[in-house]
């Protein structure tokens, strides 16, 4: 299936994350902040970012916006894990180029649906 | 040599005290089996800075490190040639450890009180503290050794110069 | 299908506990530079401000994740307020810092309970709450829930037509209008037409533009919130129409909040591991494994001449055993910070209680020990910590009185020292009043009234159960059953607890634990045959010997000259009697190195390479020996001694009124002592 890789900074979710994902059969690749997921992706193919706003050393819009601006990454869906009270980042994050966003908190099932949206 | 278990029994019914016994410069000794253990075979020992010369130095035995002695200095006999067949006793003294280099190891015996006696007072004997006292089995003198004391580093500064037991004897 | 999220609540609480602990250390942070300014509004880097709210934030997350609604309500409390405070939107002074730690005690409970069923205090933790209301705009209500969660029913068939014209730039989003297609077929009968009329000329066309839009016909029981649905990440860059039918918007429920919490001590039990442990004992195994296919493999087919090898194998699986026991205990390291961290809280809110001001100050928290001393250090410290805050250290007026600084310090300082690590507590405080411990131990009849005592035997009077000096019995220190509790929580632990003390200048806890193992980073070197360990903290430098930098003042230590400085050149082949390569000075290395603030060039043959090293006591079943701080089992299996440089330095000064005779070349390499020897000069 696809390779997806989510950033958060907190384990449980990228656990909860990752888990659900194999479940179906995606390929899972996990960074705790906006920096290492940059450095985790050289040489692979990533087909999905699913990536927390809030995280330390280089933060969801940061990320983003880095992504986009590499020549692999320019079309690749990256969604955003907001909350509802983040209208203001949500913005950023449309203007910085995200695909879409995903709000916290979410179960397995939602969680699927989304990439199921995304991936097809 | 009897199995250790039949030993054991025999020592128990008859109240003697079982001891390994083992040969320095042509004499038998004796430390109580309790003490004992484990027996191996040589290995490579790291000496230990300033230390007394019957001191060979140090061994890994499983992660721990234990000093080894050299019984036949400690006596102030001459030393021999340490090969791949040369022995050393583990004793185990209410948790401490340390071994000593003998020429071979004998037997282990049975020894009841009737066998043993106390050692006799020599004069300018320096290590009688390491005797705990004699004992006749078949015809043999054998040395019975209080080990405790022998390696005891607390004690080591004390024992510099020792003269021979045997010789003594 | 059904994932069951209960396998990644562990996770979750330990997290939220770490989360807890940074935000509580950077409050205290922020409330230190308020009291720095002198004034009361806190003036807040905004990373600190920032690191807090991420921690309340990934907790409020995951809380509500899981399913942890009390936890999430309150954490989204403290959020918002937190959210305020790094916006600028509110200031920081010390009420609302206080307030924000109050909440912080919350939130752990409610985690607590979260985590153990058990109840926890409603009513302070709903008082809290409140504080907060008053503070600000937000309402404790969890707002309302996110588009993905409900989908309205429709009551019947309704027909929609959609016009959908993406912005040319819609791709850099990464979205797909045929994405968004296949999503709104599965809604029901679709039937889409393109429209053409945007493309631009073949040289004019930009691939990565959008410039198609369409026209669809959907059919089905299909509100209209599922087709806006479909189309929510791309509304801002899209136009679209959406025409047929109103239907009524489904109210969300809005969750309510329960509260049912109670405080319980909450120890984790697992562990957090770094890689390079792991994998140093994956490698391990791995060659345990190889060792065992050997020995299977000879034993297959054995024949007495294979005896060698035989042994060879055993020895090998030996170590490898041992290798693999060090790694796992290596793997329960922890460092001593886990069992500072509640301190520093301790120290805040006992100051305030008790109108003092104490500094904290700790330093080594990263020394290592077993997870179990650990768990089991935190309560003895917490005591000792408490009595100096309470005993120690004076009021600000006293402390001016006795002429010292009106802040009074309890400095905490863990070290490693052969074998053992050492926690030291001290305090600038009172000190201890032998007359006064003298006294109230004869109150206590614990000692007769005509007891001649030395000063260490009054000191361990305050280790006797039910002793207390204290005026009043506070209810912060207990009825004294602190000191006899702590000593016996220590012994268990193989370690032991002194005092030392000066009455008017303060008290030190010396608390020492022997260590089942430690590591130590170590530098190996050569002497003639012999390879030691040196400790890589008290290495300074290496340098090749200059022969002309060497001197010996008469009577004293051989000096070296290095850039002005006169440093004791320690020759280990004259200090263990070992035989070095060569006594000539320039074929070797001078590894400069320095303790207890001194320093002395150590001569050395080689330098052999770095490693982490097992620290084993030479005590245990030998003895102290001056100059060696304790062994190691190096990787070949043989053991190495590991230097200690202070004792090296004594050694050399004491050794410097006798002549040895390793500089004239006459050791024999038996250890053998030297014995007395007449002093001579040279």
């Amino acid at each position: 299936m696809a390779t997806i890789l989510t950033v958060d900074d907190t384990a449980s979710m990228r656990q909860m994350i990752s888990f659900t994902l194999h479940s179906v059969g995606h390929e899972v690749i996990q960074a705790s902040d906006g920096q290492e997921a940059l450095k985790v992706i050289e040489g692979k193919k990533v087909d999905l970012v699913i990536a927390d706003i809030n995280m330390p050393n280089m933060d969801g819009i940061t990320l983003l916006k880095s992504l986009r601006a590499l020549a692999d990454y320019k079309f690749t869906p990256i969604l955003m894990l907001t909350t509802e009270s983040q209208d203001a980042k949500r913005q950023q994050g449309k203007v910085a180029g995200a695909t879409g966003w995903i709000v916290k908190p979410f179960n397995p099932e939602q969680l699927l649906n989304v990439v199921k949206k995304v991936l097809g | 040599m009897e199995t250790a278990r039949v030993l054991q029994e025999k020592a128990l019914q008859a109240n003697e005290e079982q001891f390994l016994t083992f040969r320095l410069d042509g004499q038998e000794y004796g430390i109580a089996i309790l003490k004992v253990q484990e027996i191996k075979g040589w290995d490579k020992m790291t000496p230990i800075p300033n230390s007394p010369p019957y001191v060979k130095g140090v061994l890994n035995l499983r992660g721990v490190i234990v000093p080894v002695f050299d019984l036949r200095l400690r006596f102030g006999l001459p030393e021999t040639v340490r090969d791949a067949f040369t022995v050393i006793i583990v004793v185990n003294i209410g948790g401490r450890m340390a071994g000593i280099v003998v020429d071979a190891v004998s037997d282990v015996i049975n020894v009841s009180p009737e066998q043993q006696c106390a050692a006799p007072e020599y004069e300018g004997q320096q290590n009688r503290e390491f005797i705990k006292g004699l004992a006749q089995v078949d015809d043999k003198l054998l040395i019975l050794l209080d080990i405790d004391r022998m390696v005891n580093p607390e004690t080591l500064e004390q024992s510099e110069a020792v003269a021979s037991v045997a010789a003594a004897l | 299908m059904a994932i069951d999220m209960r396998q990644f609540h562990q996770t979750f609480f330990e997290e939220s506990f770490e989360g807890l602990t940074v935000m509580e250390a950077e409050l205290l942070r922020l409330e230190r530079t308020a009291s720095a300014n002198g004034h009361d509004t806190v003036s807040a880097d905004p990373e600190i401000l920032n690191t807090i709210f991420r921690s309340a934030h990934s907790i409020k997350g995951g809380s509500s994740t899981f399913g942890f609604s009390d936890v999430a309500a309150f954490a989204h409390v403290l959020e918002s307020r937190l959210d305020a405070l790094r916006d600028g939107r509110s200031l920081p002074d010390r009420r609302v810092v206080g307030l924000l730690l109050l909440a912080v005690d919350c939130l752990r409970s409610l985690i607590i309970a979260a985590k153990t069923g058990k109840q926890s205090d409603q009513g302070a933790i709903e008082a809290v709450r409140l504080q907060f209301e008053k503070l600000g705009s937000e309402s404790a209500a969890l707002p309302v829930t996110g588009k993905t969660s409900t989908q309205p029913r429709a009551s019947a068939t309704t027909h929609w037509r959609i016009l959908f014209r993406p912005n040319p730039k819609m791709f850099h989003t990464g979205n797909d209008p045929l994405r968004i297609f296949r999503e709104l077929s599965g809604l029901g009968k679709m039937k889409t037409t393109v429209d053409i009329s945007g493309l631009p000329s073949w040289e004019q066309l930009n691939p990565e533009e959008c410039y198609l839009s369409w026209n669809s016909e959907l059919v089905g029981s299909v509100a209209r919130e599922a087709i806006a649905d479909v189309f929510s990440w791309v509304l801002d860059d899209c136009r679209l129409e959406i025409i047929s039918n109103t239907m009524p918007v489904p109210t969300l429920s809005q969750r309510s909040v329960a509260e049912a919490v109670a405080s319980i001590d909450a120890h984790t039990d697992t562990l957090r591991v770094s890689v390079p442990k792991v994998d140093a004992l994956i490698n391990t195994v791995g060659e345990l494994v190889i060792t065992q296919t050997m020995l299977s493999q000879l034993t297959a087919n054995f024949t007495f001449d294979n005896l060698s090898k035989l042994f060879a194998g055993l020895e090998q699986l030996e170590r490898n055993t041992r290798e693999l026991q060090e790694s796992v205990m290596r793997i329960r390291m922890l460092p001593l910070s886990f069992a500072f961290n509640r301190l520093p809280r301790l120290v805040h809110d006992m100051s305030q209680k008790l109108d003092k001001k104490v500094d904290l100050i700790i330093s080594g928290e990263q020394t290592e020990i077993d997870k179990t001393v650990i768990d089991r250090l935190i309560d003895p410290l917490l005591h000792l910590v408490r009595n100096s805050l309470d005993h120690g250290i004076e009021p600000p007026a006293e402390r001016i009185a006795a002429g010292k600084p009106q802040t009074g310090t309890i400095e905490l300082k863990a070290y490693q020292k052969s074998g053992n690590v050492i926690i030291e507590i001290r305090d600038d405080g009172r000190g201890l009043r032998h007359d006064r411990i003298f006294d109230k131990a004869v109150e206590q009849g614990l000692i007769p009234a005509d007891a001649k005592l030395s000063p260490d035997e009054i000191y361990e009077l305050i280790f006797l159960p039910g002793f207390s000096t204290a005026v009043t019995v506070s209810d912060i220190s207990g009825r004294g059953v602190g000191m006899d509790v702590v000593r016996s929580n220590i012994h268990s632990l193989g370690g032991n607890v002194e005092i030392t003390s000066q009455a008017g200048q303060g008290t030190c806890f010396i608390v020492r634990l022997p260590l089942t193992l430690a590591i130590l980073d170590g530098l190996s070197l050569q002497v003639g045959t012999h390879t030691y360990i040196l400790p890589l903290v008290s290495i300074v430098e290496s340098v090749r010997i200059v022969p002309d930098q060497v001197s010996r003042p008469a009577g004293g230590v051989e000096l070296y000259g290095l850039r002005k400085e006169y440093l004791p050149l320690l020759r280990l082949s004259d200090l263990f009697h070992v035989m070095p390569r060569s006594t000539d000075l320039t074929q070797g290395l001078l590894v400069i190195v320095e303790a207890d603030g001194k320093k002395a060039g150590l001569y050395v043959d080689d330098l052999l390479g770095q490693q982490q090293v097992v620290i084993k006591s030479l005590e245990t079943h030998y003895r102290k020996v001056d100059g060696i701080s304790a062994a190691t089992i190096l990787g070949d299996g043989t053991v190495a001694m590991i230097l200690d440089v202070t004792g090296l330095i004594r050694m050399a000064h004491a050794g410097a009124t006798r002549l040895t005779p390793a500089s004239h070349g006459r050791i024999q390499d038996t250890g053998r002592h030297t014995g007395n020897m007449t002093p001579t000069i040279n």
